[in-house]
């Protein structure tokens, strides 16, 4: 086992540890958006996407790298946009609280 | 990887988890999307110096943003709310979907006989992968209602399903051990897929969201694994985060459904009872209605009314109607309050999106746990649009499906009103006891008709 490895098993280990910490205490409302939010945030494999994508060289890693970057580039934008659209209305929401409470 | 690279992503892995974190608080959520969204746009940018470009690779580089970022965005834009899970189904699918090809291509590049801290995580990826993009599709299209909602279950199936996870399993030692050749990542992906579908045909729609939920862990451990393969740390560390999270709030999700993670995968639930409720449907049973007016006077002349809506309401598109209502009610002196169930809706939180996107006020919307006590003070509870979640049979029988659920106590209010299309059962398919109480009194029609029918009813009274 190599150095690199080690390392990436650390961070692999270390992530889960935060991934579940950072978000045990969501109440029920949010539950959709954070869903939403995560699901943005694996849209990542954008990365790995324009890595292999770049390098292609052959009619199948062609195709394969356009149909991955296209997959991944919908998972990221898409689920950017989706989750502000919900989380917007929150917002509309907390604004119309401060208003009444005035 | 130089230096600079190394810290981007260090940067940007550091605003997903601060994302995350403002993700879960009603204050921050909104601002928590743009960090997370923010870390992603460092790490794309700094990846960029690690490309070594083809004129091809940077020709389908092009395309594929362009392509994905229109149909992304247009798809995001124009989706209804009332569509948001399929919607989150399909992105989220999409996601599972590129995991694995990236994997795919990985393995091509390596050639035959690729190291097995290479292989390892590529076939993980191509199986996890693939089974979240067809399992994905399918719950997009039961939501979508391209196909039926409830659970298509056939003889042995669980032991099918096993046998498909075990042969994959047996595939993946084979392919690890012995020969890797495109043939057999082909092979493998096909399996996958096919177990995606038949993972969750068997689930009914009701319980997609938590599916979902485990599909979106899912990408999120692909993307991690191909993290592995292309040894990058920014993909390893935001795939893990959402495997992690996305885990947890798959049992968050199924806790608020007062059931087990395995009941919801593996109990094909709301489809042995059909038979029951139908049957019981024909019985005859009387049931009582009344006309708008009359159920305007009832409104009208209310200290305290409750309503309890479901998806029916969202549906029908009848948030503003109920908001107007609630509205009318209140300058007539009476006291409002919306009940919503963890589940309302077809997600957890479902109900508060759609509810806030017709500006109702965020003090009239409780919670089930701060609002069941008030039943009993309350004159009239006003179900919209909503079933499973007022069903007693939650509480009093130990033989229904939906049984330990917790449910709004409509029940003990003076008087019920049900807004129901029919006698038709609810999503989970299970009879509802209620709808014969003889406090219960039925007002049938579509939603936004009948709510708005009841408007003009206050506004005569």
């Amino acid at each position: 086992m190599n150095n690199e490895l080690l390392n990436e098993l650390t961070f692999f280990v270390l992530a889960i540890f935060v991934g579940i910490e950072v978000i045990s205490k969501v109440p029920t409302i949010l539950h959709t958006p954070l869903m939403s939010g995560t699901n943005a945030i694996h849209g990542i494999i954008l990365v790995g996407a324009i890595v292999i994508a770049a390098g292609a060289n052959s009619p199948v890693t062609v195709a394969i790298g356009l149909v991955a970057v296209i997959l991944a580039t919908t998972n990221v934008v898409g689920g950017f946009v989706v989750t502000d659209r919900m989380l917007e209305m929150f917002k509309g929401r907390q604004q119309s609280k401060t208003r009444q409470s005035k | 990887m130089t230096v600079a690279i190394t810290l981007a992503y260090l940067a940007a892995a550091v605003l997903f988890i601060l994302g995350l974190k403002q993700l879960s608080s009603p204050k921050g959520a909104r601002n928590g999307n743009f960090t997370a969204a923010a870390g992603m746009v460092i790490a794309l940018i700094a990846t960029i110096p690690l490309l070594r470009f083809t004129a091809a690779g940077a020709a389908i580089i092009g395309i594929g943003v362009v392509i994905g970022g229109i149909v992304g965005t247009v798809g995001a834009r124009m989706v209804k709310m009332t569509a948001i899970p399929q919607m989150v189904a399909l992105f989220n699918g999409v996601g599972g979907g590129a995991a694995a090809l990236v994997a795919v291509a990985e393995l091509l590049h390596f050639g035959n006989h690729p190291a097995f801290t290479v292989a390892f995580p590529s076939v993980f990826s191509i199986v996890i992968g693939s089974i979240s993009f067809a399992g994905s599709m399918v719950a997009f299209a039961k939501l979508q209602e391209l196909m039926t909602g409830t659970p298509i279950t056939y003889p042995s199936q669980q032991l099918v399903n096993g046998l498909l996870a075990a042969a994959i399993v047996g595939f993946v030692i084979a392919v690890l051990a012995i020969a890797s050749v495109p043939f057999s990542y082909l092979s493998l992906m096909i399996l996958a897929l096919v177990l995606g579908v038949a993972f969750v045909l068997p689930i009914g729609g009701a319980d997609m969201p938590v599916v979902i939920s485990l599909l979106n862990a899912f990408t999120g451990l692909a993307v991690a694994a191909s993290g592995f393969t292309l040894n990058n740390f920014a993909l390893i560390v935001a795939g893990t985060l959402v495997g992690a999270s996305g885990s947890l709030l798959t049992k968050l999700m199924s806790d608020a459904m007062g059931r087990s993670l395995a009941n919801v995968l593996f109990g094909a639930f709301g489809q042995l009872h059909k038979g029951g409720a139908a049957a019981a449907g024909k019985e005859g049973r009387s049931v009582r209605s009344a006309s708008a007016e009359a159920l305007g006077t009832l409104l009208a002349y209310s200290r305290r009314v409750i309503i309890a809506p479901g998806y029916g309401l969202a549906v029908a598109q009848a948030q503003h109607a109920v908001r107007e209502l609630a509205e009318l009610l209140e300058k007539r002196g009476v006291e409002v309050s919306y009940a919503i169930h963890p589940v309302a809706g077809r997600m957890p939180g479902h109900m508060n999106v759609l509810l806030a996107e017709a500006n109702v006020p965020y003090e009239q919307l409780k919670e089930m746990d701060e609002i069941n006590d008030e039943f009993k003070n309350a004159d009239v509870v006003l179900v919209v649009g909503a079933n499973d979640v007022v069903n007693p049979a939650a509480r009093s029988s130990p033989g229904s499906p939906i049984y330990g659920m917790p449910i709004l106590n409509a029940d003990q209010a003076k008087n019920i009103v049900f807004m129901k299309r029919s006698m038709r059962p609810g999503f989970a398919g299970i009879d509802n006891e209620l709808l014969y109480d003889p406090k219960t009194i039925m007002f049938f029609g579509d939603a936004k008709d009948s709510l708005t029918k009841l408007v003009n009813a206050v506004k005569a009274a």
